[in-house]
């Protein structure tokens, strides 16, 4: 939070005595608030000061690392209510939980599945990012753990809500920095005693929102700051979107401390599509973390996707890199198209030249991220940039013949194209992507 | 510990809109539907207490749509006749209403003409008793006329006519004040000219109470990002004074989900994607989910087990 130059220089000694190299207390205020000079540049603050003055400008919701190396999933920091405010900054992170009843063989089979669900969508790694271990139950915990740490790829979560449990567990793995999960109302102080002794991240759950503030409170009174806010519920969604956004509006817009730390969710319910729907609620209403009980990748999917969409920047257009793409195996009889360097355009028409089931080439012209009508408004698009496109990319070595379908929305660029270069026959193709498998069949079929 | 009083007061209510017409009304529904009338995003009871429930209308159109195996055995041999494949969504599926598209009446498909398609409609009213939304083909041209036909067809049943667009917005105002029915304004993923299409009917006498949005939709992967917050700005807007977006909104999510290579795939395109057929549903299920955290008031879906999921949420 910015901070006003006359709320710094009520925590000033206000003597003037200008050993920081400015005239007055005020001024130097003033340097602080536009950020030029350090509230520690002052050699006679206060203790008191620097912690009020660094609390006050540290961010509404705070930073959560999991895990050490090269396995590790931040999540926190959030500034909006709404994605078009800014952005959301960090993706909600999907956490698998082994449960406690399997055997060590599913056990490891479990880790092994977890490291290998990752896909690549729309050009980006798409993954689960944490594993979450049920320690309460497992005769060994502190080596169901250490197997977790070992052979995981991914940040682990402990999950247990007993305390002896829960610190043979920590100690034997609290080197990857595993979250522990969860603090309740019946295990809080020994909770906080380990997550102190270990400095792990800790999940806090209460059964009202004003016990969750109370027992954050209380945990940060002994130093921990890494916290997140945990909350486990049944089948309705409202439950957890009333959570969720009462603590968000809290800490963004109230900047009510106690509850400026990210959310940790879990659903209890009847089955994987119940969960599958319910889990895509959290992941657009604030959660940091979902634990996932269904392990079918069907399930998973989706939720992936949702989440790969809603934390996409708003601000930033979506582009895919301008190139010749291959859908299929094309050879040398295939159809050419051309498209804009917009994702959603891209993708739309890559999908449905897919679906037509007729191989064919796409070459991608770099509009700047624009779709076809808007980078034609915005001239980031003309026939002359097409040819260059199609020229850069040696499209023309691919194919042994000299049709290139056009997108139908810029019919114009038919003439130009045909005079200004070797594309002799240049077909106008249908205005919108799905329209291609059946214009395909008409045109290229047979 | 004292917490915030995080509730907020909205400055005016999303409109509410009524489909359907009782026979005391004029019509001849036996129940209505009544969506919108919000006061803040959904489940926020600590700002207050939205009146209406989302809706879920079951997909239905004349000729059957290009659509994987799966999902036409997950409906049944209904689908072939859009009469059983209509009464088949209300009985076995419990959808609120049904949303016909006459996709038949294009020039390019089965090019049937105005009159089919209001004996179509006529048939449809009598073979369920829930209100309907009706589509035209998707062919510009021909559904002017389509869409006048069905309106006079169902005339005082109070239905919901799709869609007004900024080039056909005075036909489609003329023809839902004639025959009273509710009307869906339309815009292309854009947030502007959802607004200007309120702005032109509004322009053209018709009564923006009578209008359901829709912002076109998105399937899930494919700019549902872009669509979710379209529609979160425009609810937003609505509940902060801006009249012409204080509208229910709609999303078509069957007719978008069913034509993504995620949704109808199996695992040897998507490699360790799961089974389709239980992608195919959780694909069309939570992009319905997800669109109903951002403010839709009613959804088009199809297939029995999404729309089973869904619902179970929305009560």
């Amino acid at each position: 939070m910015a901070l006003t130059g006359m709320q710094i220089y009520k925590q000033l000694p206000r003597t003037n005595c200008k050993k920081c190299g400015f005239p007055t207390c005020m001024a130097f205020a003033m340097q602080v608030a536009a950020k030029q000079k350090a509230i520690a540049d002052c050699p006679d603050i206060s203790d008191e000061a620097t912690s009020t003055l660094s609390e006050e400008s540290s961010p509404p919701m705070r930073l959560v690392k999991l895990g050490s190396g090269t396995a590790v999933f931040e999540t926190g920091q959030e500034t909006v209510m709404c994605r078009h405010e800014e952005k959301f900054h960090r993706k909600c992170g999907i956490a698998i939980k082994l449960s406690s009843d399997l055997s060590d063989d599913d056990f490891i089979k479990g880790l092994e599945e977890i490291n290998s669900r990752k896909y690549v969508r729309v050009g980006k790694e798409i993954k689960v990012e944490l594993c979450a271990v049920e320690i309460d139950g497992v005769n060994n915990p502190s080596e169901r753990a250490a197997i977790a740490a070992e052979k995981s790829e991914v940040p682990l979560i402990l999950v247990g809500e007993n305390p002896d449990a829960m610190k043979s567990a920590a100690l034997a793995v609290k080197h990857s920095k595993p979250l522990i999960y969860r603090a309740t109302e019946e295990n809080l102080d020994a909770f906080i005693a380990i997550a102190k002794e270990y400095k792990l991240p800790l999940a806090i759950s209460a059964p009202t929102l004003e016990e969750l503030a109370d027992f954050t409170v209380k945990a940060k009174e002994v130093g921990l700051d890494e916290l997140l806010l945990s909350w486990k519920g049944g089948a309705d969604p409202g439950d957890f979107v009333r959570f969720s956004t009462q603590v968000r509006r809290s800490a963004l817009l109230h900047k009510f401390r106690p509850f400026g730390y990210p959310i940790i969710t879990e659903f209890e319910c009847d089955s994987q599509e119940s969960e599958t729907v319910l889990l895509s609620t959290a992941a657009a209403k604030y959660a940091g973390i979902v634990l996932m009980k269904g392990r079918e990748p069907w399930a998973l999917m989706p939720n992936l996707t949702i989440i790969q969409d809603v934390f996409t920047d708003p601000q930033v257009p979506n582009t895919v890199e301008a190139k010749l793409y291959e859908i299929g195996n094309p050879d040398e009889n295939s159809p050419v198209f051309y498209t804009t360097n917009f994702s959603l355009t891209y993708f739309s028409v890559a999908g449905e030249v897919e679906r037509s089931k007729i191989p064919a080439y796409i070459s991608v012209v770099d509009t700047e991220g624009l779709g076809v009508l808007n980078s034609w408004a915005g001239d980031k698009i003309s026939a002359e940039k097409v040819i260059q496109a199609l020229k850069d990319q040696n499209v023309a070595e691919k194919v042994n013949h000299r049709k290139l379908i056009i997108p139908g929305l810029l019919p114009v660029f038919r003439a130009e194209i045909e005079d200004q270069s070797e594309w002799k026959e240049v077909i106008i193709g249908p205005e919108t992507a799905k329209e291609i498998p059946s214009f395909m069949n008409k045109i290229w079929g047979k | 510990m004292k917490i915030p009083d995080v509730g907020t007061t909205c400055k005016m209510n999303i409109s509410t809109v009524t489909i359907g017409a009782l026979k005391e009304e004029g019509g001849t529904r036996g129940r209505k539907v009544t969506i919108g009338g919000e006061c803040t995003l959904p489940h926020l009871t600590f700002d207050g207490d939205n009146p209406h429930k989302p809706v879920i209308a079951g997909y239905v159109s004349d000729i059957v749509p290009d659509w994987p195996d799966f999902l036409q055995k997950a409906i049944g041999k209904e689908i072939h006749s859009p009469d059983e494949w209509a009464q088949k969504c209300v009985e076995d599926f419990k959808v609120d209403l049904i949303s016909i598209k006459l996709l038949g009446g294009s020039s390019e498909r089965a090019n049937r003409s105005p009159e089919d398609c209001a004996k179509l409609i006529e048939t449809l009213l009598k073979a369920v008793e829930v209100p309907l939304i009706i589509w035209g083909s998707g062919d510009m041209e021909k559904d002017r006329l389509i869409l006048q036909e069905c309106s006079q067809a169902a005339r005082g049943e109070n239905c919901l006519l799709g869609s007004a667009t900024e080039s056909n917005y005075m036909t489609m105002a003329a023809i839902c004040k004639a025959d009273k029915h509710k009307l869906i304004s339309e815009a292309p993923v854009d947030i502007n000219i959802g607004k200007q299409v309120n702005i032109l009917l509004e322009d053209a006498g018709f009564n923006l109470d009578d209008v359901v949005m829709f912002q076109t939709t998105a399937a899930l992967g494919y700019g549902f990002d872009y669509v979710y917050t379209i529609m979160e700005r425009a609810r937003i807007a609505g509940l902060q004074g801006d009249k012409l977006m204080a509208r229910p909104q709609l999303c078509d999510i069957g007719e978008e989900v069913w034509r993504t290579k995620e949704a109808t795939m199996g695992e040897d395109i998507l490699p360790r994607w799961g089974d389709v057929k239980k992608r195919g549903p959780m694909w069309e299920a939570v992009c319905a989910q997800g669109y109903l955290q951002a403010g839709a008031d009613l959804l088009i879906m199809a297939h029995p087990e999404a729309i089973r999921t869904v619902r179970k949420f929305i009560a």
